[in-house]
């Protein structure tokens, strides 16, 4: 047999294509095979709970808009970070999240602990017009969400086409998914507010754009953005619980 | 085709075994130094592997002989950050508040603490310099305060919040007084209203005062007190100053009685370790309006 080398590969296109799969496979193998078997990629807490259909709904509309191009939601294990934001992000925390919303770019600040810093109605002065509570702003106003009709019809179908992908939504939340849509944004009308809570626990419920009548994308939003890094409880866990 | 590499009279080195009309290639040999470069980094990411995590396997990986991660790394960063200022924030967790105001080292410190978690957490509504936003959010900075401007006081707020959705928060309801179901109609509204300008000497219309007196007494003063000082206790603001949180003109006024806003604070309490809480609460004290 003649000296291998790489002439030969370069002589021969099956050879060329056949080695260069083997090269790519073993490369797209080793990084993805283990993400499926590896089970100490998602640590071991508590509190990592679906979205509710009202937030998922806010969460559709932060992607439609784009909002992951300017913020991130991953608090890196950094000094700084862990100052400005509060505990790093884990993996758990996006494990219901598809896609995940972790960004890579910071135009805005990180937004994966915002939860619960904001009242509501800063939330939604802020969205409408971001000028009016943080002048040196740049980012863009969205106004129209608050006039714009949250679409609802189909919010079963998004649990379930989650439900496909592995987000335990069960038969229950599916069933209610369009009565807590509604629950979630009017706490003073006759809903199931129990029943919610029970579901979703921690999760924010209010009349966040403040007009009782409607269902407006902006509930949606705020409700999305009041839940974030709000699901698990640091005080409960040590550095050595969050190994990877 | 050549079977031995034929060398380049000219220069000595190697050719390439291929020629296109009459030209051929030379086969330079890579420079040593970049050859060497080369080797040394293969030998030290192999060394790199063994020292760190490196190889994936099906239920778990190979954690590497250091034993290094980048959380252990965070929480060794964080302790070191928390040792250099240990001096302060220790006294300050074990120090009651008005005992930090007396020590000036410390209050220093706190003081600088706090202005840091301030401009972090706090100025997104209170603005810079806590001088307060239009929409609700009063300042810190002057003398008027929704529930009291002591240490004691800013430190409750500041750690349950207001209407912040927990059970131990800062909480009151200004009633509905106007719609189909308040108890007020809007004439009535009206009068209050010009009652509560001539609390600050603001009224045109004595006769709506007289009218607007009864119903303030029967509906208000209980909050409000009588002459709208206001109550911190209760949370309920002064309103015979000049300070408004929602505006002090007739129609804004109007709009509060009809159909009142009530903001809302976070607790900082869950969020805020026990030390930035004090830093905070020296910080907004110090502003100029602290009792």
């Amino acid at each position: 047999m003649a000296k291998f080398s790489h002439a030969v590969l370069e002589k021969n296109v099956i050879l060329l294509l056949i080695g260069t799969l083997i090269t790519v496979s073993i490369g797209g193998l080793v990084e993805i095979v283990p993400l499926y078997t590896i089970k100490s990629t998602i640590e071991p807490v508590k509190g990592v709970r679906p979205y509710s259909p009202l937030e998922l709904m806010g969460r559709n509309i932060y992607i439609r808009e784009g909002c992951y191009s300017c913020h991130s939601q991953m608090v890196r294990p950094f000094r700084d970070e862990n100052e400005r934001y509060g505990h790093y992000s884990l993996a758990a925390e996006s494990m219901y999240d598809h896609p995940f919303q972790w960004g890579s770019k910071r135009t805005g600040p990180d937004l994966a602990r915002v939860g619960g810093k904001y009242s509501n109605a800063w939330h939604v002065q802020h969205l409408a017009d971001p000028r009016s509570v943080e002048p040196g702003s740049v980012m863009p106003a969205y106004p129209w969400m608050l006039t714009r009709e949250l679409k609802v019809k189909d919010i079963a179908d998004h649990l379930r086409a989650n439900r496909t992908v592995g987000v335990p939504y069960t038969d229950e939340m599916i069933a209610k998914a369009a009565a807590d849509v509604a629950a979630q944004a009017d706490p003073e009308g006759d809903h199931d507010l129990d029943g919610l809570r029970k579901r979703y626990p921690k999760a924010a419920i209010a009349d966040f754009d403040g007009d009782p009548k409607r269902l407006t994308e902006m509930d949606a939003l705020v409700a999305y953005l009041q839940i974030l890094g709000r699901m698990v409880d640091f005080k409960k866990y040590k550095t050595k619980d969050l190994q990877q | 085709m050549p079977t031995k590499a034929e060398k380049d009279a000219l220069t000595g080195t190697e050719l390439r075994d291929h020629e296109w009309d009459g030209i051929q290639e030379l086969d330079t040999p890579l420079p040593k130094w970049w050859l060497y470069v080369f080797w040394a980094a293969v030998l030290w990411s192999a060394i790199y592997f063994v020292l760190y995590p490196s190889v994936p396997g099906i239920s778990g990986y190979f954690k590497g002989v250091l034993g290094w991660s980048s959380r252990t790394q965070i929480e060794e960063t964080l302790a070191e950050a928390r040792k250099g200022q240990a001096k302060y924030l220790d006294r300050i967790r074990t120090t009651s508040l008005e005992d930090i105001r007396r020590d000036r080292a410390l209050l220093t410190f706190a003081i600088a603490g706090g202005k840091a978690s301030f401009a972090q957490n706090c100025l997104p509504c209170h603005g810079p310099g806590a001088v307060g936003r239009k929409g609700g959010y009063p300042s810190l900075a002057d003398d008027a305060w929704l529930w009291g401007g002591t240490l004691a006081a800013i430190h409750k707020t500041l750690e349950v919040g207001i209407r912040a959705g927990t059970e131990d928060t800062r909480t009151n309801t200004m009633p509905t007084f106007g719609g189909p179901d308040g108890p007020l109609k809007p004439a009535q509204i009206d009068d209050v209203a010009e009652f509560v300008l001539s609390l600050t000497k603001r009224s045109t219309d004595a006769e709506a005062v007289t009218r607007g007196a009864k119903i303030y007494a029967d509906q208000c003063a209980a909050c409000h007190g009588k002459a709208g000082e206001g109550n911190q206790e209760l949370g309920a603001p002064t309103l015979n100053d000049q300070i408004w949180l929602y505006g002090g003109n007739k129609t804004a006024i109007v709009a509060q009685i009809t159909k009142p806003t009530m903001g809302v604070m976070p607790n900082w309490g869950g969020r805020l370790d026990a030390e930035t809480l004090k830093m905070l609460t020296l910080y907004v004290h110090s502003l100029g309006g602290g009792k």
